[in-house]
C-alpha cells in the first residue's frame, strides 16, 4: 500500500540541475530501507520555482524540498519518509510565519510563490507523471473530449469558448472562439488544427513547461478544436531544441491512440481525429502564424500576406485553426467547467489566468500563473519575492523582443492585455524579464534588437534592412558617438518599420526601442550628450580609476589585469606604507576585474 | 475508448494513486515515527492506517501521514487525529488491531475510540 509519494520535477530546469541523478539515488535508498512497497516515485512536469530546482515535493504532507542534491537524499529518505520528519535544512520557506506547525509551513500551497497563484492552465504540472495518461485520466483527463463529443454539437463546443473570453495567449490576444467560429463555416474536403509551439522569446518557456508537464491537455484540446471546427488532422510544431517537451508529447499521442483517444470514432461519435509532431529547427520568425505553416509544409519558414486569414487558406492552401499551447491548455478546463467559470477569473476584457516565465533580476525565477489583472508589483514582491541583493526595481520587459518596457512609475498597473497595450506594451506570450538598477535601458533595447536582426527572415525590406540601420544608430549612441538627431531618426525609423513590415516579427520588432525612448528618454541623451552610461554598463562610456587616497598598495588589482594596464605610481597616501596604483586608460579594456578584486573599495567606475 | 463510461472506470481505478497530492484532507491521522515511535511498532500501526484508510474509500477527506517525536516517549506508538473545528485527539500504544478499530469507530463513525486516548492512559 502507497502511502507516501515522492515527485521529483523532471522538467529542463530541473533535469539540467540534475534531477535524473536524484531520481536514481533515490530509487536505490528506498530499496536500500525496503520502502519500495510504501513509497512511490513520480517524475513530473515544471513546479514553477526552477531557480530552486532540483525540486522534490513529499505528499501527502506537500513538503517541498529546493536545491536538492544526490548527497541529501539518503538523508531525506532515512529521516522523512522512513522516521517522518522532514529534513528543515532542505524545505523551501518563504512565509513570515513562525515555523509552529511543521505541516502547514512546509507545505507548497502555503508559500508566498504559490499563495498568490491561481494555476489554470498548469494545473497538472508538478503534479502528475505526464507519461502515464492514467494520471492524467484520474485528474479529469479526456473528460471534456468526451463530453463536447457526447454532449454537446460543435456549435455549443464554439460558443462556450468564445463565452468564456478566452484570447490567444501567444501574444496577439485574438478571441479564440471567434477564430473558431470563423473557420468552422469553411468547406473543404480536410482542415486541420495546428499547435504553436514555436516558443521563441528570448527567456520565455511557458510552452515547452505545458508539453513537458502536461502533454494530454494540449493532445484533448486540440482534438476539441478538431471537432469544433470539423478537422480530422492536427499538427504540433515544436522546436528541436526542446527535447523533454517532444519526447513526452510523442509519448503522449502513443498513449492517446493506443487508449483510442485519438483516432477513429472517439467515444463511439464517429469523430476522427490524429495528431503528428513537427520539429521545428528554432526560427524565431516560424513562430508567426503563416511562416509556422509554410515551414510545416516543408517550406523555407516565410510568412506571407494576410488576408487570406489560415481560417479560410491555411496549411496546405486549407482552412487551418492555429492556436498556442497555452491557449490550448485552457480549453478543456473551459468544456469541463463552463464558460462562465472561466469568466469570473480575470479583468473585464482579459479573462482567466496568464502564465509567465518570471526571470531577470528577481529572486524565484520560475514559472508563475496569475489571474488577469494581478498587477505588476504583486508579481515582483510577493511571488517574485523581490529583486535579489535589495536593488533597485527599474523596469519589467514584457513580449520579450516583440514587447515593451514598464518602468517603475506604471508598477501598480494590472496585467491584462488591454492595459499592457494601452501603455506602449504588449501581454505578449509571457515573458517577464525584470531588470534592476544595474540595466542599461540602452544596451536593454540593443540586445533584443540584435535578436531580431539576426532573426528576420529577410523577406521584406523595412524589416530586413530597418532593423539593421536602427542597430548601427544605436551601436552609434552607446558607443558615445550619437547625436540628439540620431534619436529622431530612430523614432521616426521605428514607425516605418512597424507599418510597413509584412508580419508581426517586424511590425513588433522596433518596440523594445520605443518603450525605452518614451519611459526612459534621459538615459538616451545621457549617452548622446554627457557621454555617459547612467548605469555603467555601455563600456565604451566607462572608466575606471583608482582613489589613491584608498589604494595601500597591494597589488591585487594589477595582477588581475588581463592587459596590464595598471602599474604602481610615487605616491604613498598618509597613513600607508606602500605607493597607490594607477590604471593607464588607453589599453583599458573595461573589463572590471580591478574593481572586483580590490578589497579597499578603492576602484570606482562612471 | 468507446464510452464516458469506460474513461470513469479508469479514473476511478487511478484517483487512489493521485488522491495524496490534492493536499491534506479534512482529516489528519499523524503517526509518530520518530527512532522510539518505530521501535514501539508504529510502522504497522501506520500500514495498516493507510492500508484501511484506502479500502474503506475514506481517502477523499483523510491523509495518512508521518511526523518526528511527538515527545511522550513512554506511550509510544502515538497517533493523533486533526480534524478541521475539531479539537486534536491524542491515541497512545498504538498497534494494528487498535488502528482498525479508530479507523472504524472514529474515522468512518465519527465516534472517538476514548479506552485509547491519552486521557484514558493518564487519569
Amino acid at each position: 500500500m502507497i502511502r507516501s509519494q515522492v515527485l521529483i520535477c523532471g522538467g529542463t530546469g530541473c533535469t539540467s540541475s540534475g534531477s535524473p541523478k536524484i531520481r536514481a539515488e533515490f530509487e536505490k535508498q528506498i530499496q536500500n530501507y525496503d520502502l519500495q512497497d510504501e513509497i512511490k516515485l513520480v517524475q513530473t512536469g515544471c513546479f514553477g520555482l526552477c531557480s530552486l530546482g532540483p525540486v522534490v515535493i513529499v505528499y501527502p504532507d506537500g513538503t517541498f524540498y529546493s536545491r536538492v542534491t544526490e548527497a541529501d537524499v539518503p538523508e531525506i529518505v532515512e529521516e522523512h519518509l522512513l522516521k517522518g520528519r522532514p529534513v528543515d535544512r532542505l524545505v523551501y520557506n518563504d512565509t513570515d510565519a513562525a515555523p509552529t506547525d511543521t505541516h502547514t509551513e512546509t507545505a507548497l500551497s502555503e508559500t508566498r510563490f504559490y499563495k498568490a497563484q491561481k494555476r489554470v492552465a498548469l494545473r497538472n504540472c508538478g503534479v502528475i507523471d505526464p507519461e502515464n495518461i492514467e494520471e492524467y485520466i484520474a485528474m479529469d483527463g479526456y473528460a471534456a473530449l468526451g463530453k463536447a463529443l457526447t454532449e454537446m454539437t460543435p456549435e455549443d463546443v464554439i460558443k462556450c469558448v468564445t463565452d468564456s473570453g478566452l484570447r490567444g495567449r501567444g501574444g496577439g490576444g485574438f478571441p479564440t472562439g471567434r477564430k473558431w467560429a470563423l473557420c468552422a463555416p469553411n468547406k473543404a474536403p480536410q482542415k486541420y488544427v495546428v499547435c504553436n509551439a514555436d516558443e521563441g522569446d528570448p527567456g520565455a518557456f511557458m510552452d515547452r513547461s505545458v508539453l513537458e508537464g502536461d502533454p494530454h491537455a494540449i493532445i484533448e484540446a486540440m482534438a476539441i478544436a478538431g471537432y469544433a471546427i470539423g478537422a480530422t488532422k492536427g499538427y504540433v510544431y515544436v522546436r528541436a531544441e526542446y527535447p523533454i517537451a517532444v519526447k513526452r508529447l510523442a509519448i503522449a499521442i502513443g498513449q492517446a491512440r493506443e487508449y483510442g483517444l485519438l483516432g477513429e470514432n472517439i467515444f463511439d461519435s464517429g469523430f476522427s481525429f490524429d495528431l503528428q509532431i513537427r520539429l521545428g529547427a528554432g526560427a524565431f520568425v516560424c513562430g508567426e502564424e503563416t511562416a509556422l505553416m509554410t515551414s510545416i509544409e516543408g517550406n523555407r519558414g516565410e510568412p506571407r500576406p494576410r488576408p487570406p486569414y489560415p481560417a479560410v487558406k491555411g496549411l496546405y492552401g486549407s482552412p487551418t485553426v492555429e492556436n498556442n499551447v497555452e491557449t490550448f491548455a485552457n480549453i478543456p478546463q473551459i468544456i469541463l467547467k463552463g464558460a462562465e467559470w472561466f469568466a469570473s477569473m480575470g479583468t473585464e476584457k482579459s479573462k482567466g489566468t496568464k502564465v509567465f516565465a518570471l526571470g531577470g533580476k528577481i529572486n524565484n525565477t520560475g514559472l508563475v500563473e496569475i489571474p488577469m489583472g494581478t498587477t505588476l508589483r504583486e508579481i515582483i514582491e510577493d511571488i517574485g519575492g523581490g529583486i535579489p541583493n535589495g536593488k533597485k526595481f527599474k523596469a519589467a520587459q514584457t513580449g520579450g523582443p516583440s514587447g515593451g518596457c514598464i518602468p517603475e512609475s506604471l508598477i501598480d498597473t494590472p496585467v491584462d492585455y488591454d492595459n499592457l497595450t494601452a501603455i506602449g506594451c504588449m501581454m505578449g506570450s509571457g515573458g517577464l524579464i525584470i531588470m534592476d538598477e544595474d540595466t542599461c535601458m540602452v544596451d536593454m533595447a540593443k540586445f533584443f534588437l540584435d535578436f531580431t536582426v539576426d532573426e528576420s527572415c529577410g523577406k521584406c525590406t523595412p524589416c530586413r534592412v530597418g532593423m539593421k540601420r536602427l542597430m548601427e544608430m544605436l551601436e552609434k549612441i552607446t558607443k558615445g558617438q550619437g547625436t540628439l538627431e540620431d534619436l529622431d531618426k530612430i523614432e521616426q525609423l521605428c514607425y516605418y518599420i512597424k507599418e510597413n513590415s509584412l508580419c508581426g516579427l517586424g511590425q513588433t520588432a522596433p518596440n523594445p526601442v520605443l518603450a525605452t525612448l518614451k519611459f526612459f528618454r534621459d538615459e538616451y541623451v545621457a549617452h548622446v550628450v554627457d557621454k555617459k552610461c547612467p548605469a555603467g554598463v555601455c563600456k565604451d562610456l566607462l572608466s575606471f580609476s583608482i582613489d589613491k587616497e584608498k589604494c595601500i598598495g597591494c597589488g591585487l588589482c594589477a595582477r588581475n589585469c588581463p592587459v596590464n594596464t595598471i602599474t604602481r605610481t610615487d605616491y604613498i597616501a598618509p597613513g600607508h606604507k606602500l605607493a597607490s596604483f594607477e590604471i593607464h586608460q588607453d589599453k583599458c579594456v573595461k573589463c572590471g576585474a580591478c574593481m572586483a578584486n580590490c578589497k579597499f573599495k578603492a576602484i570606482s567606475k562612471q | 475508448m468507446k464510452s464516458l463510461a469506460e474513461l470513469q472506470k479508469i479514473k476511478a481505478r487511478m484517483q487512489d494513486k493521485v488522491v495524496l497530492r490534492e493536499g491534506s484532507g479534512d482529516v489528519r491521522v499523524v503517526v509518530g515515527m520518530a527512532t522510539c515511535g518505530i521501535a514501539a511498532g508504529a510502522r504497522p500501526v501506520l500500514n495498516e492506517f493507510v492500508k484501511d484508510v484506502n479500502e474503506e474509500n475514506l481517502s477523499d477527506k483523510v491523509t495518512v501521514s508521518q511526523t518526528g517525536c511527538i515527545g511522550i516517549c513512554q506511550y509510544e506508538p502515538v497517533v493523533e487525529i486533526f480534524e478541521a473545528g475539531k479539537e486534536k485527539v491524542t491515541y497512545v500504544k498504538m498497534t494494528a488491531d487498535k488502528a482498525k478499530e479508530v479507523v472504524e469507530k472514529h474515522l468512518k463513525g465519527g465516534q472517538v475510540v476514548e479506552q485509547y486516548t491519552i486521557g484514558a492512559y493518564q487519569s
